[in-house]
């Protein structure tokens, strides 16, 4: 569980900063009558969506942590039964090959969103619409492609049920891949209010909201394919030694 | 104390917050039915939350009934009894408090006690009921479908939660998981909300520092929540694959039967750790609110101003922090490394100290104040001393010694009842008879109140102090039936009689309460705006029940914390925290 209370510490540390940040050393009993308007870094000058949206992806930063931290035990309980040297018995799977060109797809997807909001602080339209239609494409593609992937390693023989190595794979993109899904359903309503003509203005929020939550889902999609290519084996062995 | 100071304006203009796009209801269905107002969300989860709660009460009668007359009831066979105590557990913890403390009272006093006019996002927030209202039926299922609900336990632990053996393993552990799902699914929904009002959506002048404690321990419970739920979220959904799939997540080799199945090298010990990762923060998610919630209804109703507040906000959040790295204390005889052990019984204890300034605050706020004894109060007197009682035990049970033969008795079902079932339903009614005059703009019944605290408070003790006895003495809990066991003297059996008619009366106790829900509606005494003469925000809405938006043209602007009780000098004996301090006199 080392890597979820690690997650947790990073958190309680932006959120120890953000406390400190809020006068918790005030007595309020003393400072009657005057108003004292909510202190600047957190006040309402920030939409709420965007706080919403920094919330939101503590939570999933918080699931997917989860599951990694589960995935380190299951390996951690292999290394201790003896099962391979290094606990790496769970590494069973191939990485096809279509797997980098979707990880590629979905970079192009983060950048083409980022090009949208570019777009949309500039005021450009044409730019955000293709921006945005060629971020929420890729995202597709890449989609199309895990669902691909899925298909050639079932052909292959590498079904859930065979051993945890499988299922944890299967999990991990399935699990990642709804999140791209669901990510669409807002990313679909931006495009097509783009696409109705709604001021640029009203657009940039949107976007933004979308941009950042495609950069966080390939960020945690680059842990993820670095955990299952094995590029993070040191510090697997790393969170074993410290050992929870 | 609130020493008036000077340099204070005496009167400041109307806040200057820009009118929020309001979401207007047009026909009956978007008023009452699918209603993106916080008020009427609140009330929707309350009803709902209560009416599965019954269903939980009905539960422990019969599992009660079979413990003091075994074999009596043919109705209750032994699957019948494990799907009794799984579904019980499930409800009153998730179900019930989870969803009345956030769903329902934080979705009614955030917006109002903050001076917001609605939540953040208040479609997401209709979603989180509806999802949440799909999930109780999905449980509910469990009991219709082949086979019945599951009766793996509350905590659900495979591998024996999806062996054949278990009741309810075709069906009832499938709908479990998926009703678990939908509820963590709505939960997240509900809890951006919550924390993105109270950061976002505080109205001019209301400080965090400001903030009612009641705000303080929802919004805490709520990001604790966010943060925990995501590990019962992922433990069900791999338990939903190792059930519907067969991978081995979970589930070890195993052969029944005779038959060796095809599972093979999961850990059970995985699932334990997810699920305390989620059930130890759980039992502050529901204890952070009671905690906010009990400290206002006793300055309110001793008319003293809360003592401590600083500490009581840092308190709040240390225990939030604390509760994250204590949930192997859960699963002491599972084995574990003995540094282990130490490293969660020493953070288990240190948790012990935040808790008990809380309750040293509480008691010192009570010294000396003017104390009512009205129902609220008399709810959280309740509370105080239940809450100091089950955490005592809570003591024993943390330190691994004490703890390994204490396991799976009686004694652990004492602690927990005492600590996160009583203490909170305590905090639950007590809120209930606090604001269900804001609510409804009248009071419920004083005598009914009044008879219900009583027979629940000195029932609940007469269930549940004997069972520490019993669980001294070694009757382990989980049993259908006792028998004849070597350590259990026939006395044993004669106390859980005694449990079970206490049992009894305290849940007919709750039906007086039912009825005073109901009856006061119509009949009870108009409230008023301000019945308890409270300083919160929520008591100064110009409207009771406060109407569509919470105030009227202009939000409140906040001048002072909120616990202004007895200032000396003051007119009254509490100054509500819109009121500006008085011009300032030569």
């Amino acid at each position: 569980m080392s890597v979820i209370i690690l997650f947790l510490a990073v958190i309680a540390v932006i959120a120890g900063w953000w406390l400190s940040q809020q006068q918790v050393m005030a007595k309020p009993w003393l400072d009657v009558g005057s108003i004292v308007d909510p202190p600047a870094p957190i006040g309402s000058s920030v939409p709420a969506a965007k706080v919403g949206l920094g919330v939101f992806l503590a939570v999933v930063g918080c699931l997917f942590a989860l599951l990694v931290s589960a995935y380190f035990i299951r390996i951690d309980i292999d290394a201790t039964n003896g099962d391979a040297t290094n606990g790496m018995v769970l590494r069973a799977m191939p990485i096809p090959g279509l797997l980098w060109l979707n990880t590629a797809v979905l970079v192009v997807s983060s950048l083409a969103l980022q090009c949208a909001q570019i777009a949309a602080r500039h005021g450009q339209r044409d730019a955000l619409r293709d921006g945005l239609l060629f971020g929420g494409l890729s995202a597709l593609a890449f989609l199309a492609g895990q669902i691909l992937v899925w298909r050639q390693l079932v052909d292959a023989g590498y079904f859930a049920a065979s051993n945890p190595a499988n299922a944890f794979f299967y999990l991990l993109t399935g699990v990642h891949g709804l999140h791209v899904a669901g990510g669409l359903v807002a990313l679909g309503k931006t495009i097509a209010k783009a696409w109705q003509g709604v001021a640029i203005g009203r657009l940039r929020l949107s976007v933004w909201l979308c941009t950042v939550y495609w950069h966080f889902l390939l960020l945690i999609w680059l842990i993820i394919l670095a955990l299952l290519a094995g590029w993070a084996d040191d510090f697997i062995v790393i969170c074993r030694t410290l050992a929870i | 104390m609130a020493e008036v100071t000077a340099d204070t304006v005496g009167s400041i203009g109307p806040a200057e917050v820009a009118e929020v796009e309001l979401y207007h209801a047009h026909s009956w269905l978007t008023k009452y039915v699918f209603c993106q107002d916080a008020k009427v969300i609140a009330i929707q989860y309350s009803l709902t939350a209560m009416a599965i709660g019954l269903v939980a009460l009905v539960l422990s009668w019969l599992m009660r009934l079979q413990l003091a007359f075994p074999g009596t009831f043919s109705l209750i066979q032994n699957d019948n009894y494990y799907q009794f105590i799984t579904m019980h557990g499930m409800i009153m913890v998730i179900y019930l408090l989870t969803a009345l403390f956030l769903g329902g009272f934080g979705n009614y006093l955030i917006p109002l006690m903050v001076g917001a006019r609605d939540m953040a996002f208040p479609y997401v927030n209709m979603l989180s009921y509806w999802i949440y209202l799909l999930a109780v039926l999905v449980l509910v299922a469990g009991f219709f479908a082949p086979g019945g609900p599951t009766g793996a336990g509350w905590t659900l632990y495979p591998p024996q939660a999806i062996l054949s053996g278990t009741p309810g393993r075709e069906w009832g552990i499938i709908l479990m998981l998926f009703s678990l799902i939908l509820f963590i699914i709505g939960f997240t929904m509900g809890g951006l909300n919550y924390v993105v009002t109270v950061l976002q959506c505080r109205t001019r002048g209301m400080t965090l520092m400001r903030l009612p404690l009641t705000v303080w321990g929802i919004f805490t419970a709520t990001v604790m929540a966010l943060l925990a739920f995501p590990a019962l979220f992922v433990g069900a959904v791999m338990m939903m694959l190792d059930r519907l799939l067969g991978t081995s997540f979970f589930m070890p080799s195993v052969v029944e039967l005779g038959e060796h199945l095809k599972y093979s090298g999961g850990s059970p010990i995985l699932f334990q750790h997810l699920f305390w990762f989620f059930g130890h923060p759980e039992v502050y998610i529901v204890a952070l609110p009671a905690f906010g919630i009990v400290s206002d209804l006793i300055s309110t109703h001793a008319r003293k101003n809360i003592f401590g507040y600083r500490m009581m906000v840092w308190a709040i959040v240390a225990i939030g922090a604390l509760s994250f790295i204590v949930w192997a204390h859960h699963m002491y005889i599972s084995g574990m490394d003995p540094y282990f052990g130490f490293f969660f019984a020493t953070t288990t204890l240190i948790i012990a100290i935040p808790t008990a300034i809380k309750v040293y605050n509480w008691v010192l706020t009570l010294w000396r104040g003017d104390i009512h004894l009205t129902v609220p109060m008399l709810f959280a007197l309740g509370f105080i001393v239940t809450f100091v009682n089950g955490g005592l035990t809570g003591l024993f049970l943390g330190n691994v010694v004490v703890d390994v033969p204490l396991s799976a008795t009686l004694f652990v079902v004492a602690h927990f009842h005492m600590v996160m079932g009583v203490a909170p339903i305590m905090v639950v009614f007590g809120g209930i008879y606090h604001w269900y005059p804001k609510v409804t703009g009248r009071m419920l019944s004083d005598t009914l109140g009044k008879i219900h605290f009583w027979v629940t408070f000195l029932g609940a003790y007469a269930i549940f102090f004997p069972m520490h006895y019993l669980g001294l003495l070694g009757v382990p809990r989980r049993y259908y039936e006792l028998g004849e066991t070597a350590f259990i003297p026939p006395s044993a059996a004669s106390l859980n009689v005694f449990i079970t008619v206490a049992a009894l009366i305290v849940g007919a106790a709750q039906m007086v309460f039912l009825f005073n829900l109901v009856w006061s509606l119509s009949k009870g005494r108009e409230a008023g705006g301000n019945p308890w003469r409270a300083t919160t925000l929520e008591w100064q809405t110009p409207q009771t029940p406060p109407g569509h938006g919470n105030w009227g043209k202009e939000l409140p602007v906040v001048y002072r914390w909120a616990y202004d009780y007895s200032v000396p000098g003051a007119e009254q004996d509490f100054i509500p925290q819109n009121q500006p301090a008085p011009a300032p006199t030569g």
